[in-house]
């Protein structure tokens, strides 16, 4: 049976690395995911966990010894953080282009210069095109969820791609609170062990990593973009699978108050709680104001955003990162393309907030809400807008 | 929903306080969420620690800016100005000091209702060192009623192991001797 429980929710994390009975973990540590790899340290050390730990010198390391271990059919885990995860960065591709469904959770955290160990999103944004499946969670419970749900959709013979999980530095990872948490069984039904579609194997030999000659290199990253694009039914279905077990359902695209909205928040991650907060004592105040909520980044879903903002005439896009020389952050950016893609043609605004752990209150998002308003008002759009610069 | 702030300095276990009051406060069936003030820890340094409680669900993931109650560990950040920022006019100063009530209002400028204790008298005398979180837990449910008093003796014992008693014996004794001022 499950159990109420209060926890803090990088314990919460490497709890559901060990409810999924992952077989290596090769990781290294970096502020804000220490709990998450220190906690499954623990966990292997004192034999709750029949893992290898294998305690790398970098993250580059360490996404070479996932590559080898789920090459090796190993069920396998690793969590990075800002400059650990770009560390990473080649390695990504490779196992994305393998086909290695490797779990990582990524404690999102700003990149230096200058240094800072605070929350944002600059750092999942920089590596948008591993080919990657990418998830992001809102709370404890989500975290917890969503790494179960992470193995069942990269194990998937249909799918056979790495995934991320995108858990707020610090606003998610050191804090506590209450989640229900799933007991081994429950687990084991929702997670079957691990059979690998092929695996690297003396009896049986196949090769991995070959070179690409410009034969074929385009029709691999085909097959590689086919495989992203195909995961979306699968990732459903494993939403749709774990809802019907735990009684917690997940979308790829979440609505709140969308209904009769005129003007919609577009967040990804932590701020999801905060704005539906905000929202909330804005329809108090009379304003015709909803949420969506992007959970499935990669691969993006497409219709399911189009149906979520269907009835809106204004999207406020939040972004938590900067994407330089453009003209608006990447969520802004890519949504805006997606709109004209799609023949739609609203009012929209791009706000670039919480950079390097700055705070975004209920405040902040009035504070949006009123300058959308007005610019929409007048039909001058907000391109990109960073909220509370100090000038 | 009721917000508290916890003043410590690195090391005298501001954030562990916080946390025992979010479990104990789960265990009771409530929602509660605890945190840090986000960032690297430096021993001696002031820092706060954030607590809500609620019998809600806690849908907010913003800091503590106007707290119904403060807790101040370590007497010496009463008159550094910090302790009653945002402290709503009726809220709660819960304070460790050995001073009188009038001495503790000219210290930090509160001047609602407040709970004194000599915590620091208290950690010495039962725990054998200064260390004032959880003798201070004893104040803070003494003035607040936030949760059963028996309800932080489970994560205590969790948290403290063959240490939890004298800590448990230390928080009683805060509980009894803590004085409220309307």
């Amino acid at each position: 049976m499950a159990r109420r429980v209060g926890l803090e929710v990088s314990l919460a994390c490497a709890e559901a690395v060990k409810l999924c009975n992952a077989d290596v973990i090769a990781a290294y540590p970096i502020t804000p995911q220490t709990h998450i790899v220190e906690h499954l340290s623990e966990l292997v050390a004192d034999g709750h966990l029949d893992a290898e730990f294998v305690p790398v010198e970098s993250e580059h390391s360490a996404m070479s010894a996932c590559v080898g271990s789920a090459a090796a059919g190993a069920r396998t885990f690793t969590s990075s953080s800002a400059q650990g995860l770009a560390l990473m960065h080649e390695m990504l591709f490779i196992a994305s282009g393998l086909r290695l469904p490797i779990v990582m959770a990524v404690a999102n955290r700003s990149l230096s210069a200058p240094i800072s160990i605070w929350n944002d999103h600059s750092d999942i944004m920089a590596e948008r095109d591993i080919g990657w499946v990418q998830t992001f969670a809102e709370t404890g419970q989500e975290v917890l969820d969503l790494m179960l749900h992470a193995f069942k959709v990269a194990e998937d013979p249909r799918v056979c791609l790495p995934v991320a999980v995108n858990l707020d530095g610090f606003i998610l990872t050191h804090v506590i609170e209450p989640m229900e948490m799933p007991d081994q069984a429950e687990a084991d039904a929702y997670l079957p062990p691990f059979v690998p579609s092929q695996s690297l194997d003396p009896a049986a030999p196949v090769s991995m990593g070959m070179v690409g000659m410009p034969e074929v290199y385009t029709e691999a990253k085909k097959a590689a973009l086919v495989a992203l694009e195909d995961s979306y039914p699968v990732i459903k279905e494993h939403w749709e699978g774990f809802a019907e077990q735990f009684g917690r359902s997940y979308k790829p695209i979440e609505t709140y108050r969308t209904e009769d909205a005129d003007t919609l928040f577009v967040t990804m991650g932590s701020l999801g709680e905060t704005c539906m907060t905000a929202v909330d004592e804005m329809r108090q105040d009379g304003k015709s104001v909803g949420q969506v909520r992007i959970r499935l980044w990669r691969p993006f879903p497409d219709e399911d955003f189009m149906a979520a903002i269907a009835g809106a005439k204004n999207l406020i896009f939040i972004d938590r990162a900067l994407s330089p020389g453009v003209a608006a952050g990447p969520v802004a950016t890519e949504m805006r393309a997606l709109l004209y893609t799609k023949g739609k043609n609203m009012f929209t605004a791009n706000f670039v907030c919480g950079l390097g752990g700055r705070d975004v209150t209920r405040t902040d998002f009035a504070g949006m809400l009123a300058k959308v308003e007005a610019a929409a008002a007048a039909g001058n759009e907000i391109t990109c807008e960073m909220v509370g610069v100090k000038e | 929903m009721i917000e508290v702030r916890f003043h410590g300095r690195g090391g005298q276990g501001a954030v562990t306080s916080a946390e025992l009051m979010a479990l104990a406060a789960i265990e009771e069936g409530k929602y509660a969420q605890a945190f840090p003030s986000f960032g690297p820890e430096r021993r001696g340094a002031p820092l706060q620690a954030f607590l809500r409680i609620s019998d809600e669900p806690i849908r907010l993931r913003e800091k503590i800016y106007e707290p119904d109650i403060v807790l101040v560990l370590d007497p010496s950040l009463l008159a550094t100005g910090g302790v009653k920022i945002g402290l709503k006019p009726h809220g709660t100063l819960v304070a460790n000091s050995a001073k009188p009530i009038e001495a503790v209002r000219g210290e930090c400028g509160f001047e609602g209702r407040t709970a004194l204790v000599d915590a620091s008298l208290i950690a010495e005398e039962e725990l054998g060192v200064p260390i004032t979180n959880t003798t201070m837990l004893g104040a803070l449910l003494k003035a607040s009623g936030l949760i059963a008093l028996d309800s932080i003796k489970g994560p205590l014992d969790h948290r403290f192991g063959k240490i939890a008693e004298k800590n448990w014996k230390a928080l009683n004794r805060a509980y009894n001797e803590t004085i409220i001022e309307e």
